[in-house]
């Protein structure tokens, strides 16, 4: 079932940091993670992994989002790679282009090491 | 499943924050309920949302809300989707798919209908100043 809730856990490591999210990804759900990324730059975090695995559903303000964090990080010469998405939001993601600015990885292990190999 | 072809749903939604889910739901049940796999129905959810949020942002509806007809088919689904705004133009066959070669840039918005048309099998915009239906139709993958 679809659910109205939605929360943005951050994981900070030494070189990286880790955003997961669970709900539905609309925009001001999208400026609550944008504001997570921003608050994560501004301590020095460069290198990215967002896991979608508990997000089943994006709306394209959600995905304009995506992709202004994304801008942001190619300010800074930063990384970003997904993982855990469904087939359908890893479609979404290749037809808007995304795809082509951030890494897509099926789980967060893979996408953290991919960090060492852009 | 062929008992409910010919069957109609329909929903009435305000144009309220959110309110997009209740018709993603919706079809999504649909869907289930006629034998689509998980793949067509997070695709149906997605156009569905992607629609009712266009009118939602874009209509200028005096009435502030989105009607919406689910119909079920043999081996598809169709659903009809309409506001009571001020209506666009465009041709649906000049939006792009994601097969095409080209390196695509980046950008923010104006990707929903797009969108759409990449999810569905068949997209048809019926518009002028007083009313648009969008029509989505999803056949079944072997179909």
């Amino acid at each position: 079932m679809l659910s109205g809730k939605f929360e943005v856990q951050t994981r900070e490591e030494e070189d990286y940091a880790v955003i997961q999210t669970e709900g539905y990804l609309n925009g001001p759900r999208g400026e609550s993670l944008a504001e997570t990324a921003k608050n994560l730059m501004q301590k020095g975090h460069t290198r990215f992994v967002i896991n979608l695995a508990e997000t089943k559903l994006i709306n394209s303000i959600g995905i304009s989002i995506l992709i202004e964090i994304i801008e942001l990080l190619e300010e800074r010469r930063g990384i970003l790679n997904f993982c855990g998405l469904t087939p359908t939001i890893e479609h979404t993601f290749r037809l808007v282009a995304l795809a082509r600015h951030a890494g897509i990885f099926p789980d967060e292990d893979s996408a953290i090491a991919a960090l060492d190999n852009p | 499943m062929s008992k409910q072809t010919g069957s109609e749903v329909v929903l009435t939604i305000p144009m309220h924050p959110s309110m997009e889910l209740v018709a993603a739901q919706t079809g999504s049940l649909i869907a289930e309920a006629n034998g689509f796999d998980q793949k067509c129905i997070e695709e149906i959810q997605l156009a569905l949302i992607e629609t009712c949020i266009n009118a939602f942002e874009h209509s200028k509806s005096d009435d502030q809300r989105v009607h919406i007809t689910f119909i079920i088919k043999d081996n598809e689904l169709e659903f009809k989707i309409t506001d009571r705004g001020v209506g666009f133009q465009i041709d649906p066959d000049k939006l792009s798919t994601v097969d095409e070669p080209e390196p695509r840039e980046l950008r923010k918005r104006g990707w929903g209908l797009e969108l759409i048309k990449n999810m569905m099998d068949s997209l048809y915009v019926d518009s002028n100043e007083h009313e648009t239906t969008i029509t989505l139709v999803k056949k079944k993958p072997d179909y």
